[in-house]
Order: C-alpha cells, then structure tokens, then sequence
C-alpha cells in the first residue's frame, strides 16, 4: 500500500477557553465588583471552560472523518483548535497548510448583497481580484440562491436561514482546501441542496484533502465519511470505520 | 483501517515526529513579523473590499445613502457656526474662527472614529474571526481605511467652509496631504493598540468616550491653541504642545489657513508628526501582531 501521508496530527490535546459574563447569582451587583476590585480576585464572571481533555489522532489524506457526539461534547471546539482559531492549552496540534472551518455561524455582512457577500469571503480566504472574478458567478449558481429571481443582489438580512447557509457553504467550498472542517452545515438547506454538497465534499476529497465532518445525522456521516471519531466530554470514545463508531454511540445514547 | 497500522512505514514514529517528518506545522502559529507583513499585503483586496462594505453597509438602510459622508460634516460644521458663529459671536484671538474651529473639529473626529472604531474591530467581529483565517491587522486597518474615506470628504467641505470664509488659496494646501498621510498611520498604529486592548478588556469601550473627550480639550479644537501658554505653567504647555493631535490639527490649520496662530515652529511640528506616525504605526503593528494567535478566544 502506497505511504499514507498525514495531514492532521493531533498530540494530547488540551483546549480551555474563557467564558465573559457567565454570571453567577448574587455577584453581579456594583458592590461586588468593587470588592473584588479591592480584594483582586478573578471576577467570577469569567469561567474557565476545560472542552477538549488529551485527544490524539492521526488524520491522513483523502479520508473523511465524521466527528460524533451529543451536544456539548467539544465537537465544535475540537474543530476550532484545528483549524487554529482557538489557541491550545497543552498538547499540540500539526496540520498540512492553513485547514478552514466551515460552519453555520460563520457570519458575513447582513447588510451588503450576496454578490458582495461573495467577494468579501473569497478575499478573505485569500484568493486575488481575477480568481474572485472568475469563481462568483460558480459560487452563485452552486448556492441556487438565484433559482427564484435575482436575490444574489439583494442584502443577505432579506434571505432565509437556509438560503444563508447555501451561500456560505458556497463561498468555503469555492477553494480548494487542504483540510477542510465542516461543522453541521451540511444540514441546513433542503433535501436537493443537501445531496449536491454531499458530492461537493466526495469532490473536494479527490482533490487529495482531508474533510472533517461535524453533524447529527446519522445517515449524512455514514454516507460521507468511512472513518468516525466519537467525542464524549471532551475525550474520544471511539476512534475507527464509521459503521462500527456509529453503533457505539447510538447504543450509548439509547441507554442514557 | 484498524488493520493498516501493522503496515505503516511510520508506526514506529512518535506523534510530533511523525508531524515534523512530513513538514506539518502547528496550527495556528504565528507567522514571523516579517512574513506577517508579507501575508497582510497580499490581503490589501480584502482590507480596501471590507472598508468599502463597511461604509455601503453603514449607510444602506438610509434613503440619501454614501451623500451622508458629506452630509454628517457639513451638519456638525452648521451646528458650531450656530453656536460659536451666531449665538457666542465667538472672535477669541483668531482670525476667522469658524474655518479655524472647523478644521481643528474634522481632524480631531478622523482619529476620534478610528479609535473608537479600532476598540471594536475584533471584539465586534468575532464570528468572522472564528470562521475564517486571514491576518488580523486586516480589520484595524479596515477601520481606519474607512474612517480615512470619510476623512477625504470631510476634507471637500472643509476647503469649501475655508473658501466661502475668504481665504486665499495658497500653494500651501498641498500641503495637505502629507498631514493626513501621517495622521492616517498614527491613527491606523492607535486602533491596532486599542483593538488588542479592547479584544481582552470589554471594559475598555465604555472608556474610551471620556479619553476621548479629555483629549479634545487637550488639543485645542474649540479654542485657540495659544491659551495653554497663557494659562498653564510652560512644562505643561509644552507637553500639551507635543500631544500628536495637535500637532496634526496645527498642520492642517497651517495648510488651509491665513494667519492662524502656531504653538510651536513648523520643523518642529512636522518632526512631532513624523514621529509621532512611526511610533504609533510601527509600535501598533508589532504590539499587535504579538497577540495574534490569541484573537479567536475571545
């Protein structure tokens, strides 16, 4: 078998990050702050949020992963320190190139129009003018957010959720990515949609990528992705082909 | 693929080597400062397409739309002739005190707006910041390139409020726009320090109007600058007389204006402008670059 090149590397992972404003009862009153002022304690405002506790895993190129787990497991957070955008607390995380995140709240202008919407998010991930030039009307007619008249020129506060997340889906799956980390955006959109950013994503994996895939359903990971990674409280449970992961977890979930 | 481990040429490499044999690099790290800046120039599309959808999107709900740009100016300049012009019959010591009053007034505004808006611009942006990977310095910069933009209309109604109070016009006015060039560096340096100070400290944002305004009074913008010297021991006044802006705010009285009175000579203030633009430019930069990896926590 042909050497198998890795693209992520993650070592004993540690991610933590802050909360602000995380309130607590009785502790949010002028006198309080004052007194901690004084007092110079940490303003209980502030948590400390321990998400991912020493996670390692080897990703290789052209796989798929789907990355499992009920809410709050660190799913999104993992996804983040890979991509960079979360500094990690201890351990460390190897990647091949810049990876992208592609998730639902990636928010762009809610005032400007789609077309403009488009130019802004090509240009920040980094293509020139003449690539954007060439990639907007592509990106336009993959969204399908003009198959009912022209709405790419109207501002996207005008379109529907789903409408927004099309186009957002889009302009990330415009450039060819390295590694490419999809959180849940997969689900928005309706049944056609859905089917053709599933082929989207077998695309970008023949590119020789790696795609990561974050989502609750079931049937979209099982199709996509051969290998799964089980996430629990921020340690993986699982880590192997998809099918068997995904027995796993339904079995742990029908228990609780 | 469980099985594929017994054939891996690289099972015998711990983790980190197996990373550094095929050339991976930490994620997220930061860049040198100078690949940094290599990095951020690539990025100047998306610096002048974000200030400009900045603009269009801060004004696209408004019927008269980008004529605010000019509008907003002329406005604040209407409600000071009417205060200082009719109602005070303001002369102080200054020849033409409205043109005098007005140009210390949009200087001042152009930084005013770039700080304030250099406090937000990676606090109110994080969901940008948490989607997409690109050089923060982007978005400071942003703010200042719009707020620039504003500046150059604000500058057509002021040569318009000079001109209709009865100044010549002087080869002088070129001088213009060496003042605004370095007033835009120190300003794009000043809303980088604040735009890390206020990504840590929300706190900072309810400040800043009250730094803001002592700094207007500090300045001289409502009234000649010859009164610190007359009211203030000199040390203070010479302090006063270095604050940066003043002395962008002399500069550009110089420039448009007869006979308006100096605080200092002009090789003085145009080394006080040059410095001032290169200290808070270049310590900008750097004080901000160093906090890079840190901008997506929040």
């Amino acid at each position: 078998m042909a050497e198998r090149i890795p693209t992520i590397v993650a070592d004993n992972v540690h991610v933590v990050y802050r909360v602000h404003g995380a309130g607590t009862p009785g502790t949010g009153s002028a006198v309080a702050g004052l007194r901690r002022l004084i007092t110079r304690t940490r303003p209980p405002t502030i948590r400390e949020v321990h998400a991912i506790k020493g996670v390692s895993f080897t990703a290789y190129r052209g796989e798929a992963i789907g990355l499992i787990g009920t809410n709050g497991s660190g799913k999104s957070t993992l996804l983040r320190a890979v991509a960079g955008l979360l500094p990690v607390d201890r351990g460390a995380l190897y990647a091949m190139g810049q990876p992208s995140l592609l998730g639902v709240n990636a928010a762009l202008m809610n005032d400007l129009s789609g077309e403009r919407n488009v130019e802004l998010g090509c240009l920040a991930m980094g293509m020139s003018k003449a690539q954007v030039r060439e990639e907007m009307p592509k990106i336009i007619e993959f969204s399908g957010i003009n198959d009912r008249g022209d709405f790419s020129s109207l501002p996207m506060r005008t379109y529907s959720s789903g409408m927004a997340a099309r186009l957002r889906f889009s302009i990330a799956a415009a450039k060819r990515h390295d590694v490419l980390l999809i959180d849940e955006a997969l689900a928005t959109g309706d049944a056609q949609f859905r089917r053709r950013s599933e082929a989207r994503v077998r695309d970008l994996r023949a590119d020789a990528g790696t795609v990561f895939l974050v989502s609750h359903t079931m049937a979209s990971i099982i199709d996509t992705c051969e290998r799964s990674i089980w996430l629990e409280s921020g340690v993986i449970r699982a880590d192997g082909p998809t099918d068997e992961v995904v027995k796993q977890y339904e079995d742990f979930a029908k228990r609780k | 693929m469980t099985d594929t481990a017994v054939v891996d040429p690289d099972s015998h490499l711990s983790l980190a080597e197996l990373a550094a044999k095929h050339g991976l690099t930490v994620a997220g790290a930061r860049p040198g400062l100078a690949a940094y800046t290599r990095r951020l120039w690539s990025y100047r599309h998306f610096i002048s397409a974000y200030a400009n959808a900045r603009i269009v999107s801060s004004f696209s709900t408004t019927r008269l739309g980008r004529l605010w740009q000019v509008l907003t100016p002329l406005t604040n300049a209407a409600v000071y002739y009417l205060i200082f012009g009719v109602v005070l019959n303001t002369k102080a010591d200054v020849p033409n005190f409205i043109a005098y009053l007005c140009t210390g007034l949009f200087v001042f505004v152009f930084s005013q707006t770039a700080i304030h808006g250099g406090v937000q611009a990676i606090s109110g942006n994080l969901g940008l910041i948490r989607a997409l990977q690109f050089p923060r310095a982007c978005l400071p910069i942003a703010v200042t390139l719009t707020q620039f933009s504003n500046m150059v209309a604000s500058i057509v109604v002021l040569i318009g409020i000079v001109l209709v109070t009865g100044e010549p016009i002087t080869i002088e006015w070129l001088v213009v726009v060496p003042a605004l060039l370095l007033q835009s560096v120190f300003n794009a340096g000043v809303a980088m320090i604040v735009a890390r100070l206020g990504a840590k400290l929300a706190d900072l944002k309810q400040l800043i109007p009250f730094i803001m305004r002592t700094w207007m009074y500090a300045s001289g913008v409502l009234y000649s600058v010859t009164l610190f010297e007359r009211h203030l021991p000199v040390w203070a006044a010479r302090v006063l007389e270095s604050n940066p802006l003043l002395v962008y705010i002399e500069l550009m009285r110089h420039a448009l204006l007869e006979g308006a009175p100096l605080a200092s000579s002009q090789p003085v203030l145009w080394a006080l402008a040059v410095g001032w633009a290169l200290i808070a430019g270049i310590g900008g930069f750097v004080y901000f670059w160093l906090g890079e990896q840190e901008y997506g926590r929040g």
